[in-house]
């Protein structure tokens, strides 16, 4: 205890409180009587601390009592003890810490007990509460609720567990089983140091930057280290394997064919067109003279003459072997469509021009023959009775008859194609209508036509005779039809697969029908076989124009606006078992593509392996 | 989903998606129904059920504080074991040697977490174990085959019972652990490999003739104890520890009887040539010369270069090594050795040179291992601009790109000896390979250029003979027409006329798998383009220094 030595009787009543508390107060508690104890005044600058400091011998033993704030001087016994305690000795003097130790207890066994106090009764009798307890238990034993500890299990954790494999047991499930892929090795650009030209330069890096994480080839950039020392760790090695554990457990497996085949071996093996010639290889002659495109094409059978009809309004006569022009014919009109009479003893050309169609004597070759032909004209007799017609036959003015128009068939609307039958008697001409006259068949010699169908079946791009037999075909924007014009029925529907037929040929054999459509197409009908197309050829990048058959040799050709030519082989057995044969045999380009057209007509010679092209160049051009 | 994991199960595609889905086209995982019964009837559900059961009684005694209760629980803690697991995944042992990439990666990854948080320390000791346990198999039966120093990490290929075996391993940095990472997958999954590796470590082992668990060739441990002991006052660990050293043989049940020196038995099968025979042969002792790379050679390796994989990598081709004794346990030798061959070090230059011993950058080992033979040092010294490390993993096909480096290799492994004149050759390559390239090209364009050629040919003799009328008679140049090229160009033109008759199906095939061709050709003239640039800059500023040298 540290008697305090007050100068006054001023004693705090506040107790034995930490003395912050009255920090923010100006009295520092309460006396006896209940007045207020003020803090001493403390006015005592530094200076005055330091000067009281230097001149105060007792300034180091002084210290402020926190109860009143008065300073207080220590006493000598008060030094004393804080000397004591400092030095870690007892506060009381008179203390002495090593007095002889006397047990309480003696550690020897006495014979008499320490108290004579007899042994309990509840020693005697059994715990109430213990039996509680180990009842509770056996209950819980006994319920199965505690069970004993298990044995141990010595057994070693690792044993050889294919010690007994049998191949042959493996289950169904493993038959089935998809093992794990492995994952890529890593090539050279994810070495620590690779060869410089796999790093990767600004621009392939800001590529990679700017992919999505799931779409970049290498999911990290290569870099180049110094030293392996310089080799820092890579922040997303957990990443991976995690995705590595996720690919294992949430990808779906599957048997992935891969095909592995040679891509040598998927392109069919064709016959080598070396062994199919003859067929159109180069370019022999251009035919130059018109000033627009060309339209259309025609070839005297003979095989001396041709004809083109172009939209410069004019019609020109070639000989072919020359490529010289014999003959203009301006019409004055857009040339639609251009046919040569195929009977050799005629010398005549149908022409359309707008809404009429042209007979004209192109007054070429051997001189009786047309006069033959002039003859065969004007030995026309009117017939007694004047029959209604679809179309006017007029006579030309003696002008036009100079220039070799012979006779003129006046539709009342633009004519589209005129083509003639074998014979060479028969003609028949499309209209661009939607009527029922769409298609009209005339006979030139008897100067009679005649619509054939009572109702329209939609547009109807070009109509085509039957080479052999009385068959009229008909091709729509979908379909082809096929009429007997004996029975006056219809005997086929050819289903075209496209979208929009354009050009028409038949086989010279009759049984075969080849048709170019706009959505770049070509589709070969075996009439025999089936109505649908026996193939379908992509061969062109654009609409087809035209198509055509040889006369002679198996080999078609096909117009497009893309440019070429496309000729190829198409060889019909006669046995009825074998399929046609289809081989591509040659890509012919020569025309300019202007204005988006290329090839407008293609034709063959009726004789030679030649095949001439109008293209909308303005140009006639002669493969050989 | 845990089941899942353990059992191996994985989600199926059905064929017909939006059938199965009713209708919708939702991205859904399907199972097959099998698969579920399957999962279902099997015994550890059951234990995983204790298991739930276990956690939610234990929960309950603690919060009522019985402790009895809870030392009774934990006395009787569930325990399930992945045995069977593990046998019906991998009927066979081969099976399982199949499928120990992705374990070992895992094992290696999870033995270099820290031991706190994230996972049980009992995991990460035990992943630790058995990862050095395989190091140590792979070291006895000398079957590493291939190392590749990536930015990933180091890869590892080992050859074990005819199986390629590859894994990573990080480098010895700590992990930052990312934060959307699920820990609870990756430590099923480790609970399944650990299981998996530690019977493919025992049988392993055992076709070694070796013990299992391991323990330490007596011979060697006696030398080890008496020093090493004072050191490490746990046994359990330095047990782990010295293993983990990698420095000294395992102890055998047989003495080995030098069974490795035994020939092998020729038989010769029926249909074999003996030209096949003697390619085996040859084969055969290449690799028993790979094997022993490093055997007679001792290492040392410097304390700032990562001791285990390159100790791993020089104790499984046979070499010694030893490292600072202060740095890890097991240190065989002192620095000061005389008989120390190679010193391997990562500093830019060495202070004190003993003489007598290479002064090598631990690349050197790697790409020794790589190009199965000792490379020639001068490229490796200390300081010096290192070669390229190239992935011993990629094979070259046929038109792929091969970087020169490699080509070097292989003229080195072939016995040339092309150092001194290996730039010009480089050069040299470097032209054919351009030539190649602009073939390859040339070709390309050629199909279609041809065509074109052809027509204007014609047009301009066309053009002649129509002009020649009106015009003088000029001399008709000789047309030397290369016949080869006119055959290519028939030929190719057939190909295309070919190409034009495919069927649809066919030519889309055809020509995806020629747009693939296509681009592996691209792809290897924008590297070799990159690498002439790069040479070419390399050239131009070695010159200009040549200059400045000069000037």
């Amino acid at each position: 205890p540290l008697p305090s030595v007050p100068l006054q009787d001023i004693r705090n009543t506040v107790g034995n409180i930490p003395m912050e508390w009255y920090q923010d107060f100006p009295h520092i508690g309460y006396n006896l009587d209940g007045k207020k104890i003020y803090k001493p005044i403390r006015n005592k600058d530094e200076l005055d601390m330091f000067l009281e400091k230097m001149e105060n011998p007792d300034y180091w033993r002084t210290v402020q009592d926190k109860m009143t704030g008065a300073d207080v001087r220590l006493t000598d016994e008060q030094l004393e003890l804080v000397q004591r305690l400092q030095r870690g000795q007892f506060g009381d003097v008179n203390f002495d810490p090593y007095e002889p130790a006397v047990d309480f207890f003696t550690h020897e066994v006495m014979i008499h007990p320490v108290t004579n106090r007899p042994a309990d009764k509840r020693s005697f009798i059994p715990s109430l509460i213990e039996k509680e307890k180990v009842s509770k238990l056996v209950h819980a034993i006994k319920m199965g609720w505690i069970k004993p500890r298990k044995p141990k299990d010595d057994t070693p954790t690792y044993y050889d567990l294919w010690a007994h494999e049998d191949p042959n047991s493996i289950l169904g499930r493993h038959k089935m089983h998809v093992p794990a892929p492995k994952l890529r090795l890593p090539g050279h650009e994810e070495s620590y140091n690779p060869p410089p030209h796999y790093l990767l330069s600004e621009e392939e890096r800001l590529a990679w930057e700017q992919q999505e994480p799931a779409e970049r080839r290498l999911n990290f950039v290569p870099q180049q280290h110094r030293c392996l020392r310089a080799v820092p760790a890579y922040p997303r090695f957990i990443h991976e394997r995690f995705e590595r554990c996720l690919d294992l457990y949430l990808c779906p497996r599957q048997r992935k064919m891969r095909v592995n085949v040679d891509p040598e071996d998927l392109i069919p093996k064709l016959p080598k067109p070396r062994d199919l010639q003859p067929f159109p290889t180069t370019q022999a002659l251009i035919y130059r003279g018109h000033t627009s495109l060309v339209r259309c094409l025609s070839v005297s059978p003979s095989g001396q003459w041709l004809v083109s009809g172009s939209d410069d309004g004019t019609v020109r006569f070639w000989e072919v072997s020359t490529a010289r022009c014999m003959r203009t014919l301006p019409v004055g009109a857009v040339v639609k469509s251009v046919a040569w009479n195929p009977n050799p003893t005629l010398c005549l050309v149908a022409v359309a021009v707008e809404q009429s169609v042209l007979l004209v004597n192109p007054c070429l070759g051997d001189k009786l023959l047309y006069g033959a032909t002039d003859q065969l004209l004007e030995a026309y007799v009117p017939p007694e009775e004047e029959r209604v017609q679809p179309v006017q036959w007029v006579l030309p003015g003696a002008e036009e008859h100079g220039k070799g128009i012979r006779l003129i068939v006046q539709h009342g609307k633009p004519v589209k194609q005129v083509t003639w039958h074998g014979k060479g008697d028969y003609f028949s001409s499309v209209v661009s209508d939607t009527s029922s006259r769409q298609v009209l068949i005339h006979q030139s010699s008897k100067r009679w036509s005649q619509a054939p169908f009572q109702r329209s079946k939609g547009m109807v791009q070009c109509v085509s005779f039957h080479p052999t037999r009385p068959f009229f075909f008909v091709a729509t924007q979908r379909y082809v039809r096929v009429y007997n014009l004996l029975k006056q029925e219809l005997t086929k529907k050819l289903m075209s697969n496209c979208k929009w037929v354009s050009s028409m040929a038949i086989h010279p054999g009759g049984d075969n029908v080849i048709c170019g459509s706009y959505d770049s197409k070509l589709a070969w009908f075996d009439l025999d076989l089936s109505t649908r197309p026996y193939q379908l050829l992509r061969h062109h990048r654009r609409a087809l124009r035209s198509v055509a058959f040889h006369r002679h040799y198996p080999l078609f050709a096909s117009g497009s606006d893309d440019g070429t030519v496309i000729v190829c082989h198409g060889m019909v057995y006669n046995d009825l078992l074998q399929n046609p044969l289809l081989v591509p045999v040659k890509v012919l380009k020569g025309h300019v593509i202007t204005l988006d057209l290329g090839v407008l007509d293609v034709l063959f010679h009726p004789t030679q392996p030649w095949v001439f092209s109008s293209g909308a160049d303005g140009t006639v051009r002669l493969y050989t | 989903r845990r089941l899942c994991i353990l059992k191996g199960i994985y989600p199926h595609e059905p064929k017909h998606k939006k059938k199965v889905n009713k209708g919708s086209t939702a991205p859904r995982t399907f199972y097959l129904l099998k698969d579920i019964k399957f999962l279902l009837h099997e015994p550890i559900v059951n234990k995983f059920r204790e298991y739930k059961v276990f956690v939610r009684k234990l929960r309950k005694a603690y919060g009522k504080s019985e402790w009895s209760t809870v030392e009774r629980l934990k006395d009787n803690k569930p325990t399930y074991k992945l045995d069977h697991i593990v046998k019906e995944r991998y009927p066979t042992f081969i099976d399982a040697l199949r499928d120990l990439d992705d374990a070992l990666s895992m094992c290696f990854l999870f033995s270099t977490f820290p031991r706190t948080g994230k996972c049980h320390v009992q995991t990460i000791q035990l992943c630790r174990r058995l990862a050095v346990e395989f190091q140590n198999y792979v070291i006895a039966s000398r079957s590493l085959r291939k190392v590749f120093l990536s930015i990933k990490g180091i890869y590892y290929q080992a050859e074990v019972l005819g199986q390629p075996v590859t894994w990573i391993t990080p480098y010895a940095f700590a992990h930052d652990h990312p934060t959307d990472v699920d820990y609870r997958v990756m430590a099923t999954f480790t609970e399944f490999y650990t299981t998996l590796l530690g019977f493919v470590n025992f049988r392993l082992y055992h076709s070694l003739n070796l013990l299992y668990p391991p323990k330490i060739d007596s011979q060697a441990d006696a030398e080890l104890k008496p020093t090493e002991g004072k050191e490490y006052a746990m046994d359990s660990e330095s047990y782990l520890e010295r293993l983990s050293a990698l420095s000294s043989s395992l102890a055998r049940v047989v003495a080995p009887t030098h069974e490795d020196e035994v020939e092998m038995d020729e038989f010769p099968v029926e249909g074999e040539t003996a030209e096949q025979m003697d390619a085996k042969k040859k084969e055969q002792e290449a690799l028993e010369k790979h094997k022993k790379l490093f055997e007679g050679l001792r290492f040392f390796l410097n304390r700032e270069v990562p001791r285990e994989p390159l100790a791993f990598v020089i104790r499984s081709f046979g070499g010694q090594v030893s490292w600072d004794k202060s740095l890890c346990i097991g240190a065989t030798y002192d620095a000061t050795d005389p008989s120390i061959t190679h010193h391997i070090i990562d500093r830019p230059h060495v202070e004190k040179q003993v003489v007598g011993r290479y002064y090598l950058q631990p690349q050197w080992v790697f790409d020794s291992v790589n190009a199965k033979l000792c490379l020639p040092v001068a490229d490796y010294f200390p300081g010096v601009l290192l070669p390229p490390h190239l992935s011993p993993f990629v094979t070259e096909q046929e038109g792929d790109y091969v970087p020169p480096e490699k080509l070097k290799l292989l003229a080195l492994q072939r016995g040339e000896n092309p150092d001194e004149e290996s730039e010009e050759e480089e050069e040299e390559e470097e032209e054919e390979e351009d030539d190649n390239d602009k073939e390859e090209e040339e070709e390309e364009d050629e199909s279609e250029k041809e065509e074109e050629m052809k027509l204007k040919k014609m047009e301009e003799q066309k053009t002649q003979s129509n002009k020649a009328l009106p015009v003088k008679v000029t001399a008709g140049k000789v047309r030397v027409e290369d016949k080869q090229r006119l055959e290519q160009e028939q030929q190719s033109e057939e190909k295309r006329l070919a190409i034009m008759m495919m069927k649809k199906r066919e030519k889309y095939l055809y020509k995806k798998i020629m747009f693939g061709k296509k681009r592996k050709v691209r792809e290897a003239n924008k590297l070799a383009a990159k690498r002439k640039a790069h040479d070419t800059a390399l050239r131009e500023e070695k010159k200009k220094s040549k200059k400045a040298q000069r000037a």
